[in-house]
């Protein structure tokens, strides 16, 4: 018993130093001075961190601001399907109605969809509303997008919750409003977290929308499609395309993080009985 | 007595709830959603296959050029082509290897993380979210940079310096293979993980109580519960990486040498983009999503026999 308790912590300390090595690697090669990089001698450290790619990537290449421009769109997204998701979510899983499979087999076959293959339709809707270049066509694209998914996903969430809790609720007098916000959603919350994490990560990621919507407006640019520039057919910067890799993963390890410490919490207090 | 008859009160009272504003307020609550849906997903579905029978190329778009209606003419260039084939089958297989590759890693790990001790829990609790944070973008650019040829730290340390990773198309699909696993494989332990945390500890007390080992707790107990759970995360792979495009594109530069890791999703974009051929990049759009569309048929079905109410 000892020894394969021991054998399995073995395994797992090995698994996730294999798993975190290359988000290592990434920090570690963007800190590294250019001649190190070039060196043939690769060492898994360094003895002369410099910040040179962070500041050239971020003055230089105009980073700082296309940083800014994916966080308001993340963000965005992540507030409007939190509340559109949860609704819907109650609509499905509370009530009976008339086409409820319907639709929810509609949600449920739009996640199968093929988003890459939809740009090509989107750019014209896009362009007819008169939204090419702006920061607001990359909201609600990645808005409907990931309200599938979401809702999809707070559906399971929703029916965890006993509905007795909020059926004892309306027999002590309160209303539907109450119920629905002050009850039900604070008890699904760990659940909206774990979701918003997927709409955060779809919106943040993506490069093919921005570079479709955002053609000639270079100022709302978000971070994906500007790492493109990096990319060089034969000498890549690795230094630099690091760099750029590093600052695009900190907000979502933060994210993640923060996320982490209310998932684990789950749900917990009320509904266990 | 008392109590009786408050259940029953309960019990009209739940009904009336039920059966009065059951009809209205339901579609309240879905109305945002489909406020956003309806003009931002279901429009464009419609207007890929309106697209897809057309014959749209570059003069079209910007040309003033009229557009031509080809019917089926799209397919039928698709249908005929040996490459639409090729790259349909090893698109079909990649996905399936991601797929068995993600599953198996990942529910191996949840297992495990039930059975160690607090520290290396937590040690791989964020080497995996670490992993699964990380953009698929940003994951391609690190993984190309530890297979780079001649500055890569594995041909360092295998001693094979110079040694090209992204040369053979079945190596290639190896290296790009671990990079989505290595991605995915996190989302598939969480949540199983997480399944497994919320099994009540009632239930497996009594299992216990009734003389069940560990081994029968966990696949006569935990598993049914979590069927549903199973289910969901296998489609939810199978969607995933039937898609696959973020990472074929920017670690193969756009499908390889010669177009050779060429899948589905990229294929699609390459032919609307790359070639300007609007209509024909639509029609494989259509394809894809017809092919998704039967699994997930599957994925319904499944659900129905598996008894979970939609």
């Amino acid at each position: 018993m000892k020894t394969s308790r021991l054998a399995a912590n073995t395994v797992a300390l090995v698994v996730a130093f294999l798993t975190a090595f290359p988000i290592y690697w990434m920090a570690l090669s963007a800190l590294k001075p250019p001649g190190e990089i070039q060196s043939l001698d690769v060492r898994p450290w360094t003895l002369h961190p410099t910040f040179g790619h962070f500041a050239r990537v971020l003055t230089g290449e105009g980073f700082a601001r296309y940083f800014v421009n994916s966080a308001v769109v993340a963000l965005s997204v992540v507030a409007l399907s939190a509340v559109v998701a949860f609704l819907a979510a109650v609509a499905v899983t509370r009530f009976a109605f008339r086409f409820r499979t319907t639709v929810l087999i509609m949600f449920l076959v739009a996640q199968m969809v093929p988003v890459e293959a939809l740009t090509i339709p989107l750019f014209f809707v896009v362009r007819d509303a008169g939204l090419l270049n702006t920061l607001p066509s990359l909201v609600l694209v990645h808005l409907a997008f990931s309200l599938p998914f979401a809702i999809w996903m707070m559906r399971g969430f929703v029916a965890a919750v006993p509905e007795s809790l909020e059926e004892a609720a309306l027999i002590d007098g309160a209303s539907r409003a109450t119920v629905l916000w002050r009850i039900l959603f604070p008890l699904v919350a760990p659940g909206l977290v774990a979701t918003s994490v997927f709409s955060f990560i779809a919106a943040w990621n993506d490069f093919v929308f921005a570079r479709t919507f955002i053609i000639s407006a270079k100022e709302n640019q978000t971070l994906p499609a500007a790492l493109l520039v990096f990319f060089k057919p034969d000498e890549n910067d690795w230094g630099g395309i690091m760099a750029a890799s590093t600052l695009m993963t900190i907000p979502v390890l933060i994210f993640f993080v923060a996320v982490q410490r209310r998932l684990v919490s789950g749900l917990g207090g009320a509904v266990k009985d | 007595m008392t109590a009786m008859a408050a259940g029953v009160t309960a019990g009209s009272h739940r009904a009336r709830a039920r059966r009065g504003r059951g009809r209205v307020r339901p579609w309240l609550y879905l109305l945002p959603a489909l406020a956003v849906l309806v003009p931002l997903f279901g429009y464009p579905v419609y207007m890929l296959g309106l697209l897809s029978v057309f014959d749209y190329r570059q003069a079209q778009v910007s040309g003033g050029q009229p557009t031509t209606f080809v019917g089926f003419g799209n397919y039928a260039t698709l249908l005929g082509d040996a490459r639409f084939w090729s790259v349909l089958l090893q698109t079909v297989g990649f996905a399936a290897a991601l797929v068995v590759g993600t599953l198996a890693v990942g529910a191996a790990l949840a297992v495990l993380m039930t059975r160690i001790g607090t520290v290396p829990r937590v040690a791989l609790s964020l080497a995996a979210l670490a992993a699964w944070a990380a953009p698929a973008m940003t994951g391609s650019t690190v993984w190309m940079f530890l297979f780079d040829a001649d500055l890569g730290l594995v041909n360092q340390v295998l001693g094979i310096d110079g040694f090209n990773w992204f040369f053979d198309k079945w190596v290639t699909f190896g290296v790009v293979g671990a990079t989505v696993v290595w991605h995915s494989f996190p989302f598939v332990m969480v949540t199983l993980y997480a399944g497994i945390q919320a099994v009540p500890g009632s239930v497996l007390e009594a299992a216990s109580l009734d003389g069940a080992s560990t081994w029968q707790s966990f696949w006569r107990v935990i598993v049914p519960i979590l069927r549903p759970l199973i289910t969901i995360v296998v489609i939810q792979s199978i969607i995933w990486d039937f898609k696959i495009f973020t990472q074929i594109y920017v670690m193969t530069n756009g499908g390889g040498i010669a177009g050779q890791n060429t899948v589905l999703n990229v294929y699609a974009y390459q032919t609307a983009f790359g070639s300007s051929e609007y209509g024909l990049g639509s029609a494989i759009g259509v394809v894809m999503t017809l092919i998704l569309l039967v699994v997930t048929m599957f994925y319904i079905r499944a659900l129905h026999r598996t008894g979970e109410k939609l």
